[in-house]
């Protein structure tokens, strides 16, 4: 069976019962008990250990197209009863009563998580913070500020719907991030890394907080002799594992559903259809390893699963939550995400990432006269309309001649979703992921991102000298 | 349609009872310990509308506790989103146990009243508690019905939406610090999307206030419309320098990421572009920032900050010579100074740390014709991308993405998509060519109008 110790069944089934004493076509209660730590090391002293808890529930309504939505803190029958009249009002008139069984019950795949957060004494989270101070410092003497965090949270959900569906997830995940500042004659600089994973405290089995405050460091202090960026538009080989966020951009969002049935988005119409270099397969997928944005079951109740979303350059399919699919008359992809129990659901994407070509990484890069060599990206924004996005770089260097040279400042790349993916032309055997957080109509869910080194016949790279 | 009903917890701002609350928890303070207790609820309602019907209506109410302890200059903290009773009380010792852990600091300190009179500001509008919801919904529909029939061009509304919020909160600390306050919050947002052909555009339009009343149904639809359409045809820019002439919400984001810089922690951890420079000139003299969050007409206005002192007015650049940065009191207490009462903080689940609330530039003499006609060739920009991966306060770096109209003979020719503006924010600031003198109080920390920067490289084709 599974944990439903948030709420008990019989609850359950009288709110979603009450949900749709107006008329409503479908409820649904989602419940979340979420814990969570934080510790800050700044300025080499641990500032804050902080730790909270949030726990309450949401109830949805559908009638046609239409949602309402209401949540509480309050767990209590009369809580939830009152959150299930209150999205009830959506509903036209009153309807036949209707009884609820909930029968259909999903096992969450169990995390991987060996270690819970909870059973670690806040003396070795603190610890890590230390050695993640003097790793950064030991880089460079002109590393001047260090500053590192650590979170955990365990997210305990709990997903009931008027279809007899009654499914639970607990998430667990922990992640670990340095950020540095060095100081040289033409300014500072910034450097930050993070690990991140679903899992327990056994992350640090595998993670060495030295080795990320190193990197972290050593990207600042790459930067102080960096020259500006170039301006126009280049060649560009990005590193294996550093820019999953460039799909995630150019792509993934347009790939939602949303976006697709409000005709928001460049990919409308092109299931099928070639979108891509043939070189490029996209997956999204909840359930690798212990990836960011992996689960057991989605805030909708589905389980994780493995969607292909461009196969050899062609476009296959969409990202589903259940009101898009409902309405196309198709199953949910498993993309129901929400930021907590005080938001309604949307479609999200989970681990986002390109799969391995053939090709040698250092054959991409010897064979690039010149251009830009993305190690690291930051964030990126797209506007899934028209395609145009942008991307951020946080370690890039100038290639000249097949070879990586000079370091450069941090610049964005701005490009155009299908016309870049268009021009990818070599895809490397050394596919990696990464971790970033999205944020969609504002709510922020983990996500991971993925590539092998790959490169792109040209973007325009936004620098400040002549290209 | 939906039918009126009342909002789920219509307790708030009817009675005082959250400073009572937060006094009692703050009055079991032990021995030497500094107790701070910060209170918090609302409720929200939320509509989009699609198609001409409600896609949906969400309802809700929220509560929270943050409790920060300080004890043996060593500070610990803990949350939880609900104000039971046994929730604070475990809250409260969690607080006290995370202290242990913290490195001792001898600036770790919390906020003393300082005698400053909070201003007399009324951020509380009683009309959003009279609308029955039955009229948010409606506005939302309108809303989408009028964006749908404003132009042929206009495709798709990707958004349509009414939000509110009414809110309030009381701090109390062993210290003496006692305050509460509460605010309404409500505001229409739209995405229009324009198409021809196989072009298309996105136009964003919006107004905010503290009332129904201080809607501008009228400007949202006509700014989301102009600001979709005149994009179409739009093509990538060659690339070069240009002065860039910015739209006063783009001005507003800049001058955000301006005040995280400003910010006295950021500066005395050396973690500012603005760290060691007090005193010199950063800026054009035309440049005055002011973080003044006693001023009504800004939408942060507020009487108190996030530890409990009266917001003040802080000139923080004049005629171009950075002249202060803000703090809350632990910061302060570190760059040996006091507290500007700029604490600011996310809600119960954060820490105070220092911030600005409401910044504005103080207004040039010409407004946004004149402007153009002044500079003559430019790109107008009317939005931007990438901020957050592109502007580094730190370094300064600035790039971003952004797309517009450039400006031919002092007026709008051709759109521009698809390119980046570069620059560092220490040049940008001794670059600006003109202030506008239209001013917009917009959402956010900071205020914006019309802003003109000369020599920025953009990168196109």
């Amino acid at each position: 069976m599974v944990d439903t110790a948030l709420i008990e069944p019989d609850v359950v089934e009288r709110v979603l019962a009450s949900a749709l004493r107006r008329g409503g076509e479908f409820a649904e209660v989602f419940a979340e008990d979420r814990r969570a730590t934080s510790a800050v090391l700044d300025d080499g002293r641990v500032e804050e250990l902080s730790t909270g808890r949030d726990r309450g529930a949401g109830v949805r309504v559908v009638v046609g197209e239409t949602t309402g939505y209401a949540h509480t803190a309050d767990l209590s029958d009369g809580g939830l009863l009152a959150a299930a009249e209150a999205a009830a009002a959506v509903a036209r008139q009153a309807g036949a009563s209707r009884s609820i069984a909930l029968s259909a019950v999903v096992q969450a795949r169990r995390g991987e998580m060996a270690i819970a957060p909870e059973r670690v004494s806040k003396d070795r989270k603190i610890d890590l913070l230390r050695r993640a101070d003097h790793g950064a410092r030991a880089a460079g003497s002109a590393v001047s500020q260090v500053s590192a965090s650590y979170g955990d949270s365990r997210r305990r959900v709990l997903v009931a719907n008027s279809d007899g569906l009654l499914a639970a997830d607990d998430q667990v995940r922990t992640r670990f991030s340095v950020s540095c500042v060095a100081v040289g004659d033409a300014g500072m600089q910034t450097g930050f890394e993070t690990a991140a994973f679903t899992l327990g405290f056994e992350l640090f089995d595998d993670v060495d907080v030295d080795e990320v405050a190193g990197i972290a460091a050593r990207r600042a202090l790459s930067k102080l002799t960096a020259r500006p960026a170039p301006s126009g538009e280049v060649p560009v080989v990005l590193a294996s594992g550093s820019g999953g966020i460039l799909f995630h951009e150019a792509c993934g969002h347009g790939l939602e559903a949303d976006h697709i049935v409000k005709e928001a988005s460049v990919y409308v119409g092109q299931v099928g259809r070639q979108v891509a270099s043939p070189l490029v397969t996209l997956i999204d997928d909840a359930t690798v390893g212990s990836e960011w944005g992996t689960f057991g079951v989605d805030d909708e109740g589905r389980p994780a699963q493995r969607n292909v979303l461009i196969e050899n350059g062609v476009l296959t399919d969409y990202l589903w939550d259940f009101m898009r699919a409902r309405k196309e008359g198709r199953l949910s992809s498993g993309n129901g995400r929400r930021q907590s129990y005080r938001h309604l659901p949307m479609v999200r994407m989970t681990n986002t990432f390109l799969v391995n070509g053939t090709e040698d990484p250092a054959e991409v890069l010897a064979q690039t006269p010149s251009g830009v060599y993305v190690a690291k990206l930051g964030g990126g924004q797209v506007n899934t309309a028209t395609g145009d996005f942008v991307f951020g770089t946080t370690e890039a260097y100038l290639i000249e001649g097949g070879q990586i040279t000079e370091p450069l400042r941090d610049a964005n790349l701005i490009g155009n979703g299908p016309d870049v993916l268009r021009r990818i032309d070599a895809v490397a055997d050394d596919f990696a992921m990464g971790p970033g957080t999205c944020g969609k109509d504002g709510q922020s869910v983990p996500v991971g991102c993925g590539q092998p080194t790959l490169r792109i016949t040209g973007v325009t790279i936004g620098g400040t000298t002549g290209g | 349609m939906a039918e009126p009903i009342s909002p789920p917890t219509a307790r708030v701002g009817r009675d005082d009872d959250l400073q009572t609350l937060a006094a009692r928890v703050a009055s079991q303070a032990r021995g030497t310990e500094g107790l701070e207790v910060y209170v918090s609820r609302g409720v929200e309602t939320d509509v989009r509308a699609y198609d001409g019907d409600v896609e949906s209506l969400s309802s809700a109410a929220s509560a929270g506790v943050g409790i920060r302890v300080v004890d043996d200059v060593r500070q610990g903290f803990a949350y939880a989103g609900s104000l039971d009773e046994e929730v604070i009380a475990e809250t409260l010792a969690e607080a006290r146990d995370n202290a242990r852990f913290a490195t001792p600091d001898e600036h770790v300190c919390l906020a003393v009243p300082d005698g400053v009179a909070p201003a007399d500001l009324d951020v509380w509008d009683d009309a959003l508690g009279d609308l029955p919801i039955a009229d948010k919904v409606r506005l939302a529909i309108d809303l989408e019905r009028r964006l749908r029939g404003a132009d042929p061009r206009i495709r798709q509304v990707s958004s349509a939406d009414y939000g509110d919020m009414a809110a309030e909160s009381a701090i109390a600390t062993s210290t003496g610090i006692t305050a509460a306050t509460r605010r309404t919050v409500c505001s229409l947002s739209a995405a229009a999307i324009a198409g021809e052909g196989t072009d298309s555009h996105t136009g964003v339009g919006f107004s905010a206030g503290r009332g129904p009343g201080d809607l501008e149904f009228d400007a949202v639809v006509t700014d989301a419309v102009e600001r979709a359409t005149r994009l179409l045809g739009a093509t990538k820019a060659r690339s070069g320098r240009v002065t860039v002439v910015f739209d006063p919400r783009v001005t507003s984001t800049l001058l955000a990421i301006v005040a995280s810089a400003l910010s006295g922690e950021a500066v005395t951890k050396g973690r500012s572009l603005f760290a060691g420079r007090l005193g010199e000139v950063i800026a054009v003299p035309a440049i005055t920032v002011v973080d003044d969050p006693t001023d009504e007409r800004a939408l942060s206005a507020a009487c108190y900050d996030a530890e409990g002192l009266a917001c003040r007015r802080n000139v923080l650049v004049e005629d171009g010579v950075l002249e202060a940065f803000v703090f809350d009191t632990t910061a302060a207490h570190r760059a040996g100074t006091t507290s500007t009462a700029s604490a600011v903080r996310g809600g119960y689940a954060t820490t105070p740390v220092a911030g600005c609330r409401a910044l504005v530039l103080s207004p040039g003499p010409l407004d946004a014709p004149a402007i153009l006609a002044d500079v003559g060739d430019a790109l107008y920009v009317q939005s931007v991308t990438g901020v957050h991966s592109g502007v580094n306060p730190v370094s300064g770096d600035f790039s971003v993405g952004a797309e517009g109209v450039m400006v031919r003979d002092g007026l709008f020719a051709e759109p521009v998509r698809e390119v980046t503006i570069a620059s560092t924010l220490q040049r940008m600031l001794l670059s600006v060519v003109h202030v506008g003198a239209d001013l917009e109080w917009l959402p956010g920390v900071a205020a914006g109008q019309t802003l003109a920067i000369e020599g920025m490289a953009m990168s196109g084709s």
